[in-house]
């Protein structure tokens, strides 16, 4: 699988990289708990942080004129241990610059078709927009929030627990709704791209040009399961950073651990990123589906359990 | 009572739901890359014995309950309630028809069974996989009947109706299987 991968960006002439696992800022995002650790050199102690991916260090290769670029490494992610799950995992990260939302979805569909061809073929990769897929399986307009509707769907479908866990949040109802009820149903043995994501689901998206109600997210899914995520990225560094203001707001408000925004990320974006997009796909999860595996422990050597 | 924390969550965990204990059969993490982790879990009410599904928000935590399983021995049925003993301590404890439920289909004195006990008092009997018990009632066999044939209702010493092989005879002692209410063999002396 990894000699596919590499064998498919070096024909594209993407170049492989290599960015540090530890770094003095981390991500923001409410969603993403990470890994702290403690640099001795003495007299001096300082935070690092085990990276939640290789986003920022990457985007400031983009921004200090590298084109486009991948790369293979090890992310982090506290607390998240499932079937799904392992809080030290394998990502695939690339960046293609000067490329749109449809040209990287295009990459995708190249790459997993490739990957797939000579394990398992897939049928005719599919794409959606989050709109179309989420109202086909639930008849709820996803971009627009009305409380009412989403309590009715939801004491309507036996997950009367939704009401108390969303409240009036519409980001925690879509979360809700699509991986209950929506997710499941997504790419039974093809790829499946869902793309548009609702505004209040953005992270690093760039918002839509004609449209301002969704931004230009796209996930991929097989067989019901996440495997990865892209933008057209997000080059403004003003709205950059009111993005990371807001999040670490909400961290306060949720008592969650403090993060250190990332100043030398902030700055590379006022240097200016070039318009690219980029996709992160979680290769552990990519290598169950290809080899028919129940559990992300059943491909790695040793699971955080045994770790 | 400890509470529990979902990453805590694993099958056999016997914990509060809607003020009835539960046991947690199955717990899945979900989480979308970019968004709220849930568990998704899969929880038996241990009074009604029905199974549902529940999500919670990772991190959220449900009180433990005291519920326990305990070997006891049957003793009598006194019409309303029937009787249990813990036989290493004497202790007594009697359970009502909804406690014991099907079991009582298979409840012979002196057996063995296992009482789920639910704040020290029983909440569920659960017979042996396998009983032996003697034929009550059922119509006389007919020479050369083997094992074969159709078979005919019997009626046990507990009352149950099983169906047996044409050649099982009243007075008999046969195996039965708990689970499925099946006969399996004439019991071996």
């Amino acid at each position: 699988m990894l000699a596919a991968i590499r064998g498919f960006f070096e024909e594209r002439s993407v170049l492989e990289v290599e960015t540090p696992l530890l770094s003095h800022g981390i991500g923001t995002d409410p969603q993403l708990e990470f890994f702290t650790t403690e640099y001795c050199l003495s007299p001096r102690k300082q935070t690092l942080f085990l990276q939640t991916s290789p986003e920022f260090a990457m985007k400031r290769l983009l921004a200090a004129g590298s084109g486009s670029i991948y790369q293979i490494t090890k992310a982090f992610r506290n607390g998240e241990s499932g079937r799904f799950h392992n809080p030290e995992f394998t990502l695939l990260e690339w960046y293609r610059v000067g490329f749109k939302l449809p040209d990287l979805m295009n990459d995708c569909a190249d790459l997993i078709t490739l990957l797939f061809a000579n394990r398992r073929p897939l049928r005719a990769t599919q794409r959606f927009s989050y709109e179309e897929i989420f109202h086909r399986y639930t008849e709820l307009n996803p971009l627009e929030f009305s409380y009412r509707r989403y309590c009715a769907y939801a004491l309507a479908n036996q997950l009367p627990e939704a009401v108390s866990i969303c409240g009036h949040d519409h980001a925690l109802w879509l979360d809700f709704i699509f991986s209950h009820k929506v997710q499941t149903h997504l790419g039974q043995n093809a790829l499946c791209m869902v793309y548009g994501y609702p505004a209040c689901q953005s992270s690093l998206a760039r918002i839509n040009a004609q449209n301002p109600l969704i931004v230009d997210r796209v996930e991929l899914f097989i067989n019901g399961v996440e495997l990865g995520n892209g933008y057209f990225e997000l080059t403004d560094a003003e709205e950059q950073g009111r993005r990371f203001d807001k999040e670490l707001d909400i961290r306060r408000q949720k008592s969650l651990p403090a993060s250190v925004k990332d100043g030398r990320f902030v700055a590379a974006l006022q240097a200016g990123l070039p318009e690219c997009s980029g996709m992160a796909i979680g290769l552990d999860r990519l290598l169950m589906l290809l080899s028919d595996s129940a559990s992300i422990n059943d491909v790695l050597g040793f699971p955080i359990d045994r770790a | 009572m400890a509470s529990y924390s979902t990453n805590e969550f694993k099958a056999g965990l016997k914990v509060m739901l809607d003020n009835d204990p539960c046991a947690i059969i199955e717990n899945e993490f979900v989480k979308p890359g970019k968004g709220q982790a849930f568990n998704r879990v899969k929880i038996r009410n241990l009074k009604t014995g029905r199974v549902i599904e529940r999500t919670f928000k990772s991190g959220e935590s449900l009180e433990g309950a005291d519920v326990v399983d305990v070997e006891m021995q049957y003793l009598y049925n006194d019409g309303e309630f029937w009787h249990f003993m813990v036989p290493d301590t004497f202790e007594q404890y009697q359970a009502d028809g909804k406690a014991v439920g099907e079991a009582k289909n298979w409840l012979k004195d002196q057996d063995f069974c296992t009482v789920t006990l639910w704040n020290d008092a029983p909440l569920s009997v659960a017979p042996p996989n396998f009983v032996e018990l003697a034929i009550t009632e059922t119509d006389p066999g007919v020479r050369g009947d083997t094992s074969g044939g159709g078979g005919k209702p019997a009626t046990l010493e507990t009352g149950a109706v099983v169906r047996v092989p044409l050649f099982v005879q009243i007075g008999e002692v046969v195996r039965v299987d708990t689970r499925t209410g099946e006969y399996v063999s004439r019991a071996k002396d």
